[in-house]
């Protein structure tokens, strides 16, 4: 499988990174030599194997659903908006979304 | 003391615990070779002041006897580890002025273990590299240079600012991560010694993330008993990360100079690969015959799943990258574009200009193979044939102890040399990406110098959650190999 030039301006679009116009054909020889790359992977037979889900073989541990202490805890807005490009009252602000 | 900086790690310890020396002379000292050491960009920044407050009271402690196993030992933190009060980058402009108003679990255990600060190193952008190429901050620059050349060589990476301060003693001990080999692959081309624990011992939690299910925190140190007191320091449980692993953390420096008579060491015949240094197979060889002289049983063992991994790894970090760098959006923190018509440019613009060309291009590599349509093709195969390679290890490790492999297919390489070809710079990680796919811990071990003068490291991958047999088969491997080249010191 390769990509062409549109595919690679809807994968931009859904990552959300603005790529130019010029930088649109490189960026699809790049990423088609790279998945070519990958694709060797098709060699392998994987016929009756389940996908990997966890690195180390261990139950997910459960907590209490209560509110934490410390820096996961709750109650602090000035911390959570410290490094916020722009906020106003502990809120964060953004361009208009809603007409 | 004629150069508190030429101490090991334990060395220091010993000396500071004694009163030999104060952290405060120590950190001072280091602090003077950071400064004269520019030209290697090892320091994204350089914590001068909180670095002597630091030391100040630890030598409080000490004078009343008190403090930790490494109390008064400055360290350098990769800038990957969230700092309380100090910019974190990741190497990245989009974090660029980002304070974190918390502090990573493994470097809190480290200043609850007494070290002191010296700064924030240079990586590779998101720790995506294995050159320092990528950086925001510009490449950092080995130490180490070839004989009668002056040309810059990288440190390899991400991990290079750790692996060149390290190797150039602008600290005692640094923290790393790996993710496909970001601590292994530097610490060879610097002759340090670097230690990606299992996957679930060093807590991920306050680490900037990139690849969820394979980064890992560990060590860069001068030699394996350094390593040893490092990661016994860094390791340990956290319930602030879910795949932490409630086990006890052993005194590692305890394995060292145990006997490793009867150790069964693996030597897989796929890590001898196409167009591979003939000094790399010397060397190779070299370990074996160290380790059946140190009396362990060499066998020979077939992995011959090794040539996917890399492949794997190129779908698995990418798709977990583009998730897990979703959060970039320029609202709650990073950087924000100037320019931008509504709240989705907003997005595409902070992000375009946020993030260096290598970052992009895996976030659109992972975003492709988790598009509809394509997830079962190249996400759900690749982690099926990661379950095959992990099932191949645990079949090798039924009739082994330990695996012997090169850390990394070349020396160190000029800057430039393969930044034009991604996939020619993926190659760097051959050896190590295996451990990462599987969880396993692997560490690099410096054993020696190619003909241009440039050091090499040998490997060594033990079963999950026995780093004590590595650190073990990692001892007697500096043992034989007796390495104490140093770089020629050409900086400051």
């Amino acid at each position: 499988m390769s990509v062409d030039k549109e595919t690679v301006r809807k994968v931009a679009k859904l990552a959300r990174l603005a790529v130019p116009e010029e930088r649109l054909e490189p960026l699809t020889a790049e990423l088609n030599g790279i998945l070519k790359w990958i694709e060797q992977l098709n060699e392998v037979d994987v016929a009756g194997v389940d996908p990997m889900t966890s690195t180390v073989d261990m139950k997910l541990p459960m907590r209490e659903d209560v509110l934490q202490s410390g820096p996961t805890g709750g109650g602090q807005p000035d911390n959570v908006v410290a490094n916020a490009p722009r906020t106003e009252d502990h809120f964060f602000v953004v361009p208009k979304v809603v007409e | 003391m004629a150069n508190i900086t030429d101490l090991t790690l334990a060395a220091l310890r010993d000396a500071l615990k004694a009163k030999k020396v104060s952290s405060l002379e120590a950190t001072d000292a280091y602090l003077a070779n950071i400064d004269k050491a520019k030209d290697l960009n090892a320091f994204v920044v350089v914590t001068a002041d909180k670095a002597r407050a630091m030391a100040k009271a630890s030598d409080a402690r000490i004078a009343k006897g008190e403090g930790g196993p490494i109390e008064g030992a400055p360290l350098g933190i990769k800038d990957l580890f969230c700092t309380e009060g100090v910019q974190t980058t990741a190497g990245s402009h989009i974090l660029e002025g980002f304070v974190p108003t918390y502090e990573s679990s493994v470097s809190a255990n480290l200043w609850r273990e007494g070290a002191v600060m010296l700064g924030k190193l240079n990586m590779d952008e998101f720790a995506m590299g294995s050159s320092n190429e990528t950086s925001y901050f510009g490449p950092v620059i080995n130490p180490w240079r070839a004989k009668g050349g002056n040309a810059p060589l990288t440190p390899g990476g991400s991990s290079g600012g750790s692996s060149t301060s390290v190797a150039a003693h602008l600290c005692a001990a640094a923290t790393a991560t790996d993710t496909g080999g970001s601590i292994r692959q530097p610490a060879s081309l610097t002759a340090t010694v670097g230690v990606k624990p299992t996957y679930g011992r060093c807590s991920r939690w306050g680490i900037v993330a990139f690849a969820s299910s394979l980064d890992q925190a560990g060590p860069i140190a001068r030699d394996t008993r350094d390593a040893a007191i490092m990661l016994r320091s860094m390791a340990g449980f956290d319930t602030k990360d879910s795949t932490s692993v409630n086990r006890p953390v052993p005194d590692y420096e305890k394995s060292l100079g145990a006997s490793v008579k009867g150790l069964r060491i693996g030597v897989p015949k796929e890590y001898r690969i196409d167009g591979m240094p003939a000094e790399i197979e010397k060397l190779w060889a070299d370990g074996i015959k160290w380790m059946k002289d140190a009396g362990c049983e060499i066998v020979d063992i077939s992995l011959p799943l090794t040539k996917y991994a890399l492949p794997v790894y190129y779908i698995v970090a990418p798709a977990e990258a583009s998730s897990n760098l979703a959060r970039y959006d320029g609202v709650r923190y990073g950087h924000r574009a100037k320019e931008f018509t509504d709240v989705h440019s907003m997005y595409a613009n902070s992000r375009a200009e946020g993030f260096g060309k290598e970052v992009q291009r895996r976030i659109m590599i992972g975003t492709y193979v988790l598009s509809a349509g394509y997830y079962d093709a190249y996400y759900l195969r690749a982690q099926k044939v990661r379950k095959r390679i992990l099932d191949e290890f645990n079949d090798a490790f039924k009739k082994v102890d330990l695996i012997l492999t090169p850390s990394a297919p070349s020396a160190a390489f000029a800057l430039g040399e393969k930044s034009n070809d991604p996939v020619q710079m993926y190659l760097n990680d051959v050896f190590t990406v295996t451990a990462n796919l599987a969880g396993l811990p692997g560490a690099s071990v410096p054993a020696g110098l190619d003909a241009k003068g440039l050091p090499l490291g040998l490997q060594l991958i033990a079963k999950p959650f026995d780093e004590e047999t590595m650190f073990k088969g990692m001892y007697a491997l500096e043992q034989a190999a007796n390495f104490k080249a140093q770089p020629e010191k050409w900086w400051g």
